[in-house]
């Protein structure tokens, strides 16, 4: 594999998993937290109605876990393909 | 010790650790100046960014927005931490492998135009001074409440502080005191928290604590119990939206991106020594915010819970003027609170509806029989649909955080904590905005546009002057606010997500997009932007339209529009380019480099 190669074939795998984490960001925030949060709602956890504790708190623990997940696969990925700084 | 007292001596004490901190950090070359050397550890960088972000908006007034709009203001707390997603997978990493100073330069670099880093310098100026001056309006807030200052004393001494430290220290300055003044900010906000957290639901953790049940009553949830209390006041239950789902879609979307867009964020992640630095430190600055961002929706609705209980009393009948804890005092005499008693029985009552005719109450000089201010411009007192009773009480938004400790009864050095806290949030925000400002100015528009010859020296020196003018100005805004400074807050983030936020992101993730594509497409969304937002609010000029929701474009509110703007602003960029020729072969190839992490060096000049 030229380096060339090897460069796209590590930016391909970058943006799939990018896709991947912007997918989970969307679903969190947009999704349970403003267009599905009415049917979520009728859902209780604890004095919590679920729709409403994915907008204000669910949806930034899902962010946190995302990045640092985000983090951890791209080092991997660096390596991976011999372009870690 | 008297509360003033204390809040004296932490504010002082906090001032004179940021003073440490800039003699012991002085710049000595622009790398230093404007990116800290480029050697800022990760951790480090996570709490600076968290502190240059958390703005005197963030900690005074987002709770009060909470506590009064209820699930319609999650918008805020998603958007405002989403767009760090977005910083760490889209921006920050790639723009640190870019390795110089400003986000103009990389603009003008990538689209190989002078014409774009100007339109980017205007559109980073502008969104910045809009910010700064609200931060010196939040110090002269603080001031005159907590040290009863006037406004205009008490900006001086904070201009003279970030003088200081920005003026002396550059980046590296700012840097080390936003470490120390994040520190400061969520120490002061989350122990109030945790107080009254325990106070009502006997749960130490605020984030869960809302979620419990109540201390004083085991069998209901707090949040059920606050719904019903106040929809039994007319208004609407505090977990339910009342704003249209297309409308949240798109606020969330422009709050999301404007965040991702702003140039005093991005800019920070300049300072970090590596790419895979970058990245981990928008891990931790969104750790770091988050902090309080949970904390935030917590204190709302227990602010909102105690504020209806204090003045309605158990009974829901209200409270004689002469009960009134002293905090009510205290604020109506600021005027940010104002009671006028509609159906004359003595007592204060709170329920839905406006008890004024105007926005903002207007006080006689006498005072009434029970010693309380007299308003001048009443309403008319009408019981509003669903209430027991006519609304009696003004109260302003601003003063939820400050006031709550006080609300709650707790000690005096958590009410100096707060004082402290939220001079911190301000001023750290403030210096971030003012370096890219300075940075813009010296490094993008004299050293790269219009005078390339000068020295690294005279490029130092311009940018501490730079950096001097941008302090006065700001002060001279916070102490005469334009009526629009309000209004142009929805304007920063709109024109941050609809003009700077996709051209970066183009940049980097697309090697076709070319010159007249991007400068197309920023033209778009600003201009689309900025002037949907002075249709409906007439910055400078009267507005064309009333605000209302049947004359918006598909019921978009001004300040959600900036997520269209950036639509357009995409679209525009992408078909403009692919109808017009590549960009040359070396910024096809910088493009190819950007992505790749080996080979970061430090921030350089060259």
């Amino acid at each position: 594999m030229t380096e060339q190669e090897n460069h796209e074939a590590y930016w391909r795998e970058n943006i799939k998993l990018v896709f991947l984490c912007l997918a989970i960001w969307f679903i969190v925030s947009f999704g349970f937290g403003v267009l599905l949060v009415e049917q979520l709602n009728a859902i209780r956890m604890g004095g919590f109605k679920l729709g409403f504790w994915f907008a204000q708190q669910g949806s930034i623990y899902t962010f946190l876990a995302l990045i640092f997940f985000y983090v951890h696969q791209m080092n991997k990925l660096d390596k991976k393909y011999n372009v870690n700084d | 010790m008297e509360t003033q007292t204390l809040t004296f001596l932490f504010v002082g004490l906090s001032f004179a650790i940021y003073i440490a901190i800039a003699i012991w950090a002085k710049a000595g070359s622009t790398g230093e100046f404007y990116v800290a050397g480029g050697g800022v550890k990760p951790i480090y960088n996570g709490m600076a960014t968290a502190a240059d972000w958390m703005s005197a908006a963030s900690f005074i007034s987002m709770a009060g927005l909470i506590a009064f709009l209820g699930y319609d203001a999650s918008v805020y707390l998603m958007g405002w931490t989403g767009g760090y997603v977005l910083l760490a997978m889209l921006l920050a990493p790639y723009l640190r492998k870019y390795g110089k100073f400003t986000v103009p330069e990389f603009i003008g670099e990538r689209y190989y135009s002078d014409t774009a880093r100007i339109v980017a310098v205007i559109c980073l100026i502008f969104i910045s001074f809009t910010y700064i001056a609200g931060q010196m309006r939040g110090v002269g807030i603080v001031f005159s409440r907590f040290l009863e200052v006037d406004i205009i004393t008490g900006l001086m001494i904070g201009m003279a502080i970030v003088f200081v430290y920005a003026v002396l220290g550059g980046m590296k300055g700012i840097t080390y005191t936003q470490v120390a003044q994040y520190c400061v900010l969520i120490f002061a906000y989350t122990v109030p928290a945790v107080f009254i957290s325990l106070q009502i639901t006997g749960n130490p953790l605020p984030q869960i604590g809302f979620g419990s049940t109540l201390a004083s009553d085991p069998s209901v949830y707090m949040l059920d119990k606050l719904d019903q209390v106040i929809t039994d006041l007319g208004f609407s239950a505090y977990t339910d939206g009342t704003q249209s789902t297309t409308n949240l879609f798109f606020l969330t979307m422009a709050l999301m991106a404007g965040t991702a867009g702003l140039p005093h964020v991005i800019v920070r992640f300049f300072t970090v020594p590596k790419v895979s630095d970058a990245r981990k430190s928008a891990g931790y600055a969104l750790l770091f915010i988050a902090l309080l961002y949970t904390v935030a929706p917590a204190v709302g609705s227990m602010a909102r819970f105690n504020l209806v209980n204090t003045i309605n009393g158990d009974e829901v009948t209200g409270t004689e003027y002469s009960e009134m804890p002293s905090w009510f005092k205290t604020w109506e005499n600021s005027g940010l609170l104002a009671w006028y008693d509609h159906n004359q029985d003595g007592k204060i009552q709170y329920a839905k509806g406006n008890p004024l005719d105007g926005k903002k109450p207007t006080f006689a000089e006498e005072r009434g029989a029970q010693g309380e201010r007299i308003v001048t411009n009443p309403g008319k007192g009408e019981v509003a649909e669903g209430a027991p009773f006519a609304n009696e009480v003004y109260v302003d938004r601003d003063i939820m955080v400050l006031a709550n400790p006080e609300i709650a009864g707790l000690p005096g050095w958590v009410i100096a904590l707060i004082a402290a806290g939220g001079i911190a949030a301000a001023l750290s925000t403030a210096a971030g905005l003012l370096l890219v400002i300075s940075a813009a100015i010296s490094h993008d528009l004299m050293k790269k546009t219009f005078a390339p010859q000068i020295s690294e020296k005279q490029e130092l020196m311009y940018g501490r002057i730079a950096i001097t003018v941008a302090i006065l100005i700001a002060g001279y805004l916070g102490a005469n606010p334009p009526g629009w400074v309000a209004e142009t807050v929805a304007m920063a983030f709109g024109l941050a997500a609809s003009s700077l936020f996709p051209v970066i992101l183009l940049g980097i993730f697309s090697k076709r997009v070319n010159r007249k594509g991007a400068i197309a497409g920023m033209l778009t969304g600003l201009i689309f932007t900025f002037c949907y937002i002075v249709y409906f609010k007439g910055v400078f000029i009267e507005p064309f339209a009333a605000n209302i929701e049947e004359n918006w474009l598909f019921g978009i509110t001004p300040q959600a529009i900036g997520g269209l703007g950036m639509i357009f602003n995409f679209v525009v960029a992408l078909t403009v380019s692919h109808l017009t020729e590549e960009p040359p072969k070396e910024v096809q190839e910088m493009v190819a480099s950007l992505r790749i992490p080996r080979g970061a060096e430090q921030a350089h000049a060259h």
